[in-house]
């Protein structure tokens, strides 16, 4: 056997006649944190909980830790789950709420107390053991919740948008935690989000799914600099891609006026491409004042519409008749129709085959 | 704008006048639809204090000159039904044996119900709860004759039993209804988390479910107090005299054509009768319009 924890095999499932997820393949390694990222309705909390056995599948196979579990439920499956409203139980406490479960599994009380006592040190949750759910702040159900998880021993943790109901600071530490956690306990982690925030900086590697299809899984690194098509390209990174139209002829990429030498682009399928193509450029790559000297290329723009947030400043321009943003610098003194120039360097560019939308 | 100006002019919250149209209708509906309600009811806690030459002399509205609880007794423990003389009391036990049991096995077994169609769909459980709603629309009497066949064949005709079978069956369409609309409203993921805790079908009912419908519960419960404690057909229809229920009693005492009509006794039967529920009104009105509320959001 591999030293996959989880395995998802050709995974089908419908509601009726909409096809939810189709003919769906996934490893995911020992020990590893797998983030499954998209926007609303792409399938990503209906795959999670296929996998936690609370949706039936209409067809195809998962394998945890090597078991076949397709047919078996939630709780025999080793995984704990930890969900978005948190789902305490209201009417007990916090104790109650984590050894809920191990006393469904007839587990002997020392033991229990045992467990309860580790997994509420661990989540510095002690002095809150005997409140009620009610009496406790957003962060601290949440790490109850978690404690439900890891009070079971499993071998994968799921997670279902566990940071969405919290406000921003406390989104921020908990992430923090939740990674911190994952390097304490070393379980495998599958965590769905639709923040990419979050799955940049928790994930050992990133799904990014679309109508119930996995359009890439690779590291965060790889996923931002080299996205396999034009969705994730335009997904990952806030703000988004600059994408331009053009055509590549001889090893130059035209498009009106504009002309950029693509001869030591790095294509991923080896041979180089002739014809139409889109050129994408994050807003933060590219290069003004006293980088230029550095770009491969470089061109003049007007600035629309500027917007500085103290940390940087985003300017709104276009560039042959596309919309265009750039990040500069945040002491940068640019206001509306100032015209700027530009530059941007060839190892740090995308190339999109307009028609398949895959990267070339 | 000068200083004295936001001194002196409007500060704080406005003052509400006591008088205002909005009030005077509102308050002034309340108290004539109130009189409507409670004049019979003042008429009969009168009436049921008087002796009968007080009564004859035909002045419904006026106090009893002189109190007297001998229509009470007369009306628990001494009235002629048949050939029982011994009042409503009779009837009384009667019913408290029909209510408890049928109330106890209706609400657990709707709440059951309810708890599967919201939870634990299946194939077809909508088709189910549509055809079990339906069941809300059909008149009693229509079924009532089948209803007997059915009880004859089974051998529980006449017997508390088959009457106790008869209201947990005829209360089912409207306490699953309640039950499953407010079983929808709790949250889903609660379930989903159970059944990662490896809770099962009762474990989740009683140690999730349970804890937190307990408005609910208190609905269904004053419901099938009050429908069944005022039930007079099923209780007439089913049971064999012995085992009538106060109501039928109730009827029997105050429609028997023999001998003089005792106001007093029958305006005290029929108030003694129509305790049981008024107490549990009285006890529980603020949950039951909790419940309502909360089994009505979601359909």
């Amino acid at each position: 056997m591999t030293k996959n924890s989880v395995e998802i095999r050709n995974l089908d499932l419908s509601f009726g006649a909409v096809k939810v997820l189709q003919n769906l393949d996934l490893d995911i390694h020992d020990g590893e944190f797998l983030v499954l990222l998209g926007s609303s309705g792409c399938g990503k909390s209906t795959l999670l909980n296929c996998i936690a056995g609370l949706l039936e599948v209409t067809g195809g196979q998962i394998f945890i830790k090597g078991h076949n579990v397709t047919w078996k439920e939630p709780n025999e499956r080793g995984i704990g789950m930890v969900f978005q409203s948190y789902a305490l139980y209201p009417q007990m406490t916090v104790r109650g709420n984590l050894s809920f479960g191990l006393k469904n599994a007839r587990m002997p009380k020392p033991e229990i107390e045992e467990r309860v006592k580790r997994a509420s040190e661990i989540l510095q949750i002690e002095p809150l053991l005997d409140r009620k759910p009610g009496a406790l702040s957003g962060g601290q159900r949440q790490r109850v919740a978690i404690g439900r998880a890891l009070v079971r021993d499993v071998d994968v943790f799921l997670f279902d948008e566990p940071l969405s109901n919290l406000d921003a600071k406390l989104r921020a530490d908990l992430r923090v935690e939740l990674k911190r956690l994952h390097e304490q306990l070393d379980n495998t982690m599958i965590y769905v989000t639709h923040d990419q925030v979050e799955a940049m900086t928790l994930a050992d590697r990133i799904a990014i799914m679309k109508d119930g299809k996995i359009m890439q899984l690779d590291s965060p690194a790889e996923i931002y600099n080299r996205p396999r098509n034009l969705y994730v390209a335009g997904f990952i990174g806030s703000p988004a891609m600059n994408f331009i139209e053009g055509n590549i002829a001889g090893n130059t990429f035209t498009s009106g006026d504009l002309s950029v030498p693509v001869g030591d682009y790095d294509y991923m399928s080896g041979g180089a491409h002739d014809g139409a193509a889109i050129l994408g450029v994050r807003p933060e790559h590219v290069l003004t004042d006293d980088m230029l000297p550095s770009a491969d290329m470089t061109a003049k723009v007007k600035a629309d519409l500027v917007e500085p947030m103290g940390a940087d400043t985003l300017v709104w321009t276009s560039l042959e008749g596309h919309p265009f943003r750039f990040r500069m610098d945040g002491q940068a003194h640019v206001k509306s129709g100032d015209e700027i120039t530009i530059g941007f360097n060839l190892t740090r560019i995308s190339l999109f085959d307009p028609k398949t939308e895959d990267r070339l | 704008m000068t200083d004295t100006a936001t001194l002196t002019g409007p500060t704080g919250p406005r003052p509400k006048k006591a008088l205002s149209p909005r009030n005077i209708m509102l308050y002034g509906t309340l108290i004539v639809v109130s009189l409507y309600y409670l004049l019979p009811l003042y008429v009969m806690i009168v009436t049921s204090l008087k002796g009968m030459p007080e009564i004859r002399l035909g002045n419904i509205f006026s106090p009893p000159v002189e109190v007297t609880f001998q229509p009470w007794v007369k009306a628990w423990a001494e009235a002629c039904t048949g050939i029982n003389c011994d009042g409503l009391s009779r009837g009384f036990w009667n019913s408290v044996r029909i209510l408890i049991p049928s109330v106890l096995v209706s609400v657990s077994i709707a709440s059951i119900t309810g708890y599967v169609l919201s939870m634990w769909r299946f194939k077809g459980s909508e088709i189910f709860f549509a055809i079990l709603l339906l069941g809300a629309f059909i008149p009693y009497q229509v079924l009532l004759y089948p209803v007997v066949i059915v009880l004859r064949e089974l051998g529980l005709y006449g017997s508390l039993t088959g009457l106790v079978v008869v209201h947990t069956i005829f209360g089912m369409p409207i306490n699953v209804l309640l039950f499953r609309n407010y079983f929808v409203t709790l949250p889903e993921e609660l379930f989903k988390a159970a059944r990662v805790d490896g809770a099962g079908f009762w474990r989740i009912f009683v140690f999730i479910i349970l804890p937190m419908s307990l408005p609910i519960f208190v609905v269904s419960m004053i419901i099938q107090v009050t429908g069944i404690w005022n039930d007079f057909l099923f209780g007439v229809v089913y049971t064999r005299p012995e085992n009538y229920p106060m109501t039928v009693q109730l009827n029997n005492i105050v429609n028997s054509v023999q001998g003089v009509q005792e106001y007093n006794v029958n305006m005290a039967a029929t108030l003694l009768t129509g305790l049981v529920p008024l107490t549990v009104y009285f006890f529980s009105g603020k949950l039951f319009v909790r419940g309502i509320a909360a089994g009505a959001v979601k359909g």
